[in-house]
């Protein structure tokens, strides 16, 4: 898993498949970015990920609770229109910034 | 009505095997060439009902996953996703957006409204201690 610091943001390029089986290492690549505590903004860039199910949305609005009790945010890029249902039908979009 | 072809898989409840379970019933289900968003829509219904068999219908120990698949000439894809794990004891609570036994697992509770808007119908059969169905149905053709 790539990714970029700038200040007090992160950028993550997932890869791949999210879904159950795969959550708990892409969960502990994450936590171990947000180890850092200045990051305080978090941005998912879904570009290269072939495959979501609702396993993901666990994964990062577990993300977002870390981030918000910092007083930060989680935003997700480059989503397909498929795991952008599922982002949308959990209502994730009310509290994610899709960028 | 006419069947046009009929599979059945079985495999260990081990969570390897979700990705294996939707690219399995993916391929069978190209046969009646659907678009990409339909096959999409298949994968991830398939792969929330084998996470649910899985996570739920298993737990700590390990068993059997069988998932059925009849396309019927007139267009239509069945399929049955079953486990003989320990039950769902509420069905109507358990398909409630974000209803989950196990929110300190960050389960986001959303795998029967994911199963639900992307499929056309959804079916769930369960005994308590003796496993659960799930029966979908999705039309990758028209008549």
């Amino acid at each position: 898993m790539e990714w970029i610091k700038q200040r007090d943001r992160a950028e993550v390029y997932l890869e791949g498949e999210l879904d159950h089986c795969s959550a708990q290492s892409i969960r502990r690549e994450l936590d171990r970015v947000l180890e850092d505590q200045s990051i305080r903004h978090l941005i998912l860039d879904m570009g290269k990920m072939s495959f979501m199910d609702s396993s993901g949305i666990g994964v990062i609005l577990g993300r977002y609770r870390i981030l918000a009790a910092r007083g930060g945010t989680v935003a997700v890029r480059n989503m397909n229109a498929h795991v952008e249902r599922i982002f949308i039908l959990s209502g994730m979009h009310q509290i994610i910034r899709i960028l | 009505m006419q069947i046009k072809n009929q599979m059945r898989l079985e495999f260990l409840s081990v969570p390897e095997n979700e990705g294996f379970a939707r690219v399995a019933v993916s391929a069978f289900a190209v046969q009646l060439d659907p678009t990409l968003d339909i096959l999409a829509d298949i994968k991830t219904a398939v792969s929330e009902a084998v996470t649910n068999a899985i996570v739920h219908g298993y737990g700590e120990r390990k068993g059997l996953v069988a998932i059925t698949a009849l396309m019927r000439e007139d267009g239509l894809l069945e399929i049955a996703v079953s486990d003989q794990g320990r039950g769902i004891a509420d069905i109507d609570q358990a398909m409630q957006p974000f209803f989950t036994t196990q929110p300190d697992k960050e389960r986001s509770g959303m795998g029967f409204s994911v199963m639900q808007t992307f499929m056309d119908k959804i079916q769930v059969e369960s005994i308590l201690g003796a496993g659960t169905t799930v029966r979908m149905e999705k039309r990758l053709k028209e008549k």
